[in-house]
């Protein structure tokens, strides 16, 4: 299936990543949490960091979504009108106003990414309200039309996430992201958290979202499964460095990297 | 404006305040009036009255007053309050100056909770005691993060608090200290005034003044200066209305506050503005 998507990426698309990323390096202390990543992504690719726990995978999220200021390298990121820019190099609005418009985070737990206080339609309103629209029938329809494509009953618009269940967080918090149309969005663990037929639930409806919008995104998992479902193509990361970067299939089918080949074994059949 | 002799009231400064501390004051204020709806710091003085009680609005009055001017001192509308009657008293006692009840006769309004009906002329200055003057402050508690959002005029937060309102009962439900946008730039707290308050300070000619003593700041809208409620383009802001008359004057342009006149559920609306209430009344006498 990657393999598939791949090929069908347009041909003017292909001429630019969106992001690119190279000599990315972060430490905290002596600890060395990421290392020297370098890695291009396409518009509408999907790409898995997987790695065990400590490896990396969230630091490097951080700071390709701009919430962590690497200690070296550069990020370029492709703006909606063609320029690139490296993130810090844009001014603070500059970038601020990038994450809430063009990019999405959708946090391991919903309640980081949610306000647990406000209701259904006022979150994922938020962020249409952050750009200016100011029309209250506008915004609920919009937020009505997101819990329908997240399948959350529009009847419950007006309830607080705090009552609903897991899974139905984790849909809000996604359509509360993609409201802005965002042309990549991080996910940190999207999955983690659920039980397991939720998870495929929310897998499929995130692999549908993917493909109908377009996205591209970065999906940090250490979940081997959701690695194949979701992702185009895998980075696995340990001790903060990449030690194999591939096409899903060909990483999860033949590993070449020893701690890849073990990660591969201890997957669940 | 004002000279450092002490003129017979009890050895204090002329108002009270230090003559540095007035310059310091009256520097925040000329800062407060360049950048409309700008917070701006100052060092707030230790008061001889609790935080709470109009701190601010009285270190503000004591830096811009002048032996020419007259005072006039309100609180909830009304000149004969506690509040109000005390701060009178203490600029009659520390400054010697002239106090009013009559809003067009005053040059200074110290005020809580309420702008006059009167509509205020050139060269007034309205003084508002302020407890809280940071708006985003219940979206946002952290002060580093509410300033970068005035920084960057990122008030969508703020919007999310109306939609919230709306989505559950049908209507803003903000009756008083809603928020107003300045100047098309800042987003401003009016002060704990009653929303029907808010279209007044729309391109007022009088100066208007803001004094948080326990949080330290000063803001202010210049004259004729816009002075916007935040709404939805399908939700306008709309003021309060009242079925009644005031029960005295039976003025039907005024805020009304309801009085509960005895136990058996008798109750009375009348002109939270007592100044307004009056001149009414000896209007209807005259005639």
């Amino acid at each position: 299936m990657s393999v598939l998507r791949l090929v069908d990426v347009t041909p003017a698309a292909e001429e630019a990543p969106l992001l690119s990323v190279t000599g990315v390096s972060r430490r905290f202390g002596p600890q060395i949490a990421c290392r020297n990543v370098s890695f291009d992504l396409w518009p509408g690719e999907v790409l898995g960091v997987v790695g065990e726990s400590g490896s990396g995978k969230t630091t490097l999220l951080n700071c390709l979504s701009a919430r962590l200021r690497p200690d070296a390298g550069r990020i370029e990121y492709q703006l909606r009108d063609g320029r690139v820019a490296e993130l810090f190099e844009l001014s603070e609005p500059a970038r601020r106003m990038l994450m809430r418009t063009d990019w999405g985070f959708v946090h391991q737990n919903p309640r980081d990414g949610l306000r647990l206080g406000l209701s259904a339609g006022a979150n994922i309103g938020e962020r249409l309200m952050a750009v200016g629209v100011r029309h209250y029938g506008g915004i609920r329809e919009a937020a009505a039309d997101w819990l329908d494509k997240v399948e959350i009953d529009v009847a419950r618009v007006d309830d607080t996430p705090q009552n609903f269940s897991g899974g139905m967080q984790q849909r809000l918090q996604i359509a509360r992201n993609l409201v802005s149309h965002p042309r990549l969005v991080f996910m940190d663990e999207p999955t983690g958290g659920l039980d397991v037929s939720v998870q495929a639930r929310l897998l499929d409806l995130l692999r549908g979202l993917c493909d109908e919008l377009g996205l591209a995104a970065i999906v940090v998992t250490h979940d081997l499964g959701v690695a194949r479902l979701l992702a185009h193509r895998l980075m696995v990361m340990r001790g903060g460095a990449v030690v194999e970067t591939g096409l899903t299939d060909q990483v999860l089918d033949d590993p070449q990297h020893p701690y890849s080949q073990l990660l591969v074994a201890s997957m669940l059949q | 404006m004002s000279d450092a002799v002490p003129t017979g009231n009890g050895g204090y400064n002329f108002a009270y305040l230090d003559e540095q501390t007035k310059r310091m004051i009256r520097r925040a204020i000329l800062k407060a009036v360049a950048i409309p709806g700008y917070q701006v710091p100052f060092a707030s003085r230790e008061m001889p009255l609790p935080y709470g009680w109009g701190t601010g609005g009285i270190q503000v009055t004591a830096s811009i007053i002048g032996r020419g001017d007259t005072l006039k001192v309100i609180d909830q509308g009304a000149d004969d309050t506690t509040n109000a009657v005390s701060i009178r008293h203490f600029f009659e006692r520390t400054a010697g100056v002239a106090t009013t009840e009559q809003t067009v006769a005053a040059s200074i309004i110290q005020t809580r909770h309420r702008i006059p009906e009167t509509p205020l002329q050139e060269g007034q200055i309205i003084v508002y005691q302020v407890p809280i003057p940071e708006p985003l402050r219940w979206i946002e508690p952290r002060e580093a993060e509410t300033r970068k959002m005035h920084a960057l005029a990122e008030y969508g937060p703020m919007y999310v608090r109306l939609y919230e309102d709306i989505a559950q009962f049908g209507q803003v439900t903000t009756a008083y200290d809603y928020p107003v946008v300045v100047n098309g730039r800042y987003l401003m707290r009016p002060s704990p005034i009653p929303k029907f308050d808010n279209p007044k300070m729309d391109m007022s000619p009088a100066l208007q003044l803001f004094g948080a003593g326990r949080e330290k700041r000063i803001y202010a809208v210049p004259p004729y200066t816009s002075v916007k409620s935040l709404d939805f383009s399908d939700h306008p802001f709309t003021i309060e209305r009242w079925e009644q008359r005031c029960a005295i004057c039976g003025a039907d342009d005024s805020f009304l506050d309801e009085v509960v006149t005895d136990d058996q559920g008798g109750r009375m609306f009348v002109c939270s503005d007592t100044d307004y209430c009056r001149s009414r009344q000896t209007g209807q006498a005259a005639e």
